[in-house]
């Protein structure tokens, strides 16, 4: 069984930082197929936080078909996070690093290119927000 | 969805003072909500209208659907904690259960007696000998073991050291998740309400200044930074709450349920804090002549 931490000061929805944990326990091993998550119950009594928001997470982390909740039992791990396959990766790091050179050229600098960066991340992302 | 509290146009005099005005708000059921303000805002006063301890001096209130303290049935749905979690002294933590028993038809006693074997509770003690942080836990012992469905607790951790403050809203946090009990709680300290509450209402100057629930607050308020401009000249849509500015930069914190465009603002998300504390100095400012900006 997992124990979920809290970063109060990290700025990210505290459902998210649950996923995000879980994530992180599925890709390091600490979570395996059939393994039973923490209940509600459990996780507010440990980080007085609200009972919805563990739900929220799991909710998240069901619909991303990771985990599944059997009622009366808890919530398990159904299957372990496919990496993006390795060849895509490779695929966008490559057009991204002729975008960052074709900026570099123009006499665009690091901040201006994070600037830009994060304009496009957010406008993309920008339901995520939450 | 059904409001655990639900006000129309609600207001409380005292004399000619008004502790509250102009209240229109429906918390929904089944939330954690918090109501947050500075001291005086109208906080206590808005608890115990929705407690039926006061009565207003217009509009209207409802609680669980029916008027504040209509009869027994209703008070049975609503359990009360108010401020600095009052016990009676003199008494024992076993006489707190039996009075609760007694005045509580549908008073949980195994509830009780596990929650304050939980909490470490001796139960010959008298509760004037308690901690604060056990008195609180005591309280709240009380009012869940009534098995309420609406739970109001005016600042019931201000006076608690950082510990108790923790341990008792894992308390409440488990009742929450254990009996689906609907929650209001005020409190001026916004990192607790930041863990606990899926709803905010800011009160400020008698006045509701924002409610609503917390993610959706959270993702249409912004920080927005940049070369200093004219904030009648903004995109409209934007709703500008707090804003500061220098001879070179604006600073604004905004409300807007579109994506903010522009390569020249700088966009950072804001804390539940800093949404608070944006609110509460509008609703300061509003009451100041306001100061020219000078161009």
């Amino acid at each position: 069984m997992i124990e979920f931490q809290l970063d109060e000061r990290s700025g990210v929805a505290t459902y998210l930082q649950l996923v995000q944990q879980v994530h992180q326990a599925l890709r390091m091993g600490m979570l395996e197929q059939g393994d039973r998550l923490p209940t509600a119950q459990q996780v507010v009594a440990k980080l007085a936080i609200n009972p919805n928001t563990v739900h929220k997470a799991y909710r998240e982390l069901e619909r991303e078909g990771l985990v599944r909740a059997r009622p009366g039992l808890g919530t398990f791990v159904t299957r372990l996070p496919s990496g993006t396959d390795p060849a895509t990766q490779a695929r966008f790091l490559a057009s991204m690093t002729d975008w960052l050179r074709s900026a570099r050229s123009a006499g665009l600098g690091p901040d201006d290119i994070e600037a830009i960066y994060r304009t496009a991340f957010r406008d993309c992302f920008a339901e995520g927000v939450a | 969805m059904s409001a655990v509290i639900q006000a129309g146009g609600l207001g409380k005099a005292y004399r000619r003072t008004w502790a509250l005005r102009d209240c229109t708000l429906a918390i929904p059921d089944g939330r954690v909500a918090g109501l947050v303000g500075p001291n005086g805002a109208g906080k206590t006063t808005l608890l115990r209208l929705a407690a039926g301890l006061l009565a207003p001096t217009c509009g209207t209130i409802s609680v669980l659907g029916e008027p504040p303290a209509a009869g027994p049935a209703q008070l049975a749905r609503v359990g009360f904690v108010a401020q600095d979690t009052p016990v009676y002294a003199r008494m024992s933590v076993a006489g707190h259960l039996r009075l609760g028993a007694w005045l509580n038809p549908a008073w949980d006693d195994a509830l009780a007696r596990h929650r304050v074997a939980q909490v470490g509770l001796d139960l010959r003690q008298r509760a004037g000998s308690l901690s604060g942080g056990q008195r609180a836990q005591l309280a709240l012992t009380l009012a869940l073991a009534k098995r309420p469905e609406l739970l109001i607790l005016d600042e019931p951790v201000a006076s608690l050291d950082p510990l108790a403050r923790r341990e008792f809203l894992r308390g409440l946090m488990e009742a929450v998740a254990e009996h689906g009990v609907s929650v209001v709680l005020s409190s001026h300290l916004i990192a607790d309400l930041e863990r606990v509450c899926d709803y905010l209402v800011v009160l400020v100057a008698s006045r509701v200044q924002v409610a609503g629930e917390v993610s959706a607050l959270l993702a249409s308020h912004h920080r927005l930074s940049g070369p200093r401009r004219d904030p009648g000249a903004l995109p409209p849509g934007l709703e500008v709450i707090e804003e500061s500015h220098t001879d070179k930069q604006s600073t604004l914190l905004v409300r807007t349920d579109q994506p903010i465009h522009g390569p020249s603002w700088t966009v950072t998300p804001v804390s539940m804090e800093d949404l608070v504390l944006g609110y509460m100095s509008r609703a300061r400012d509003d009451r100041m002549p306001r100061l020219e900006v000078v161009p």
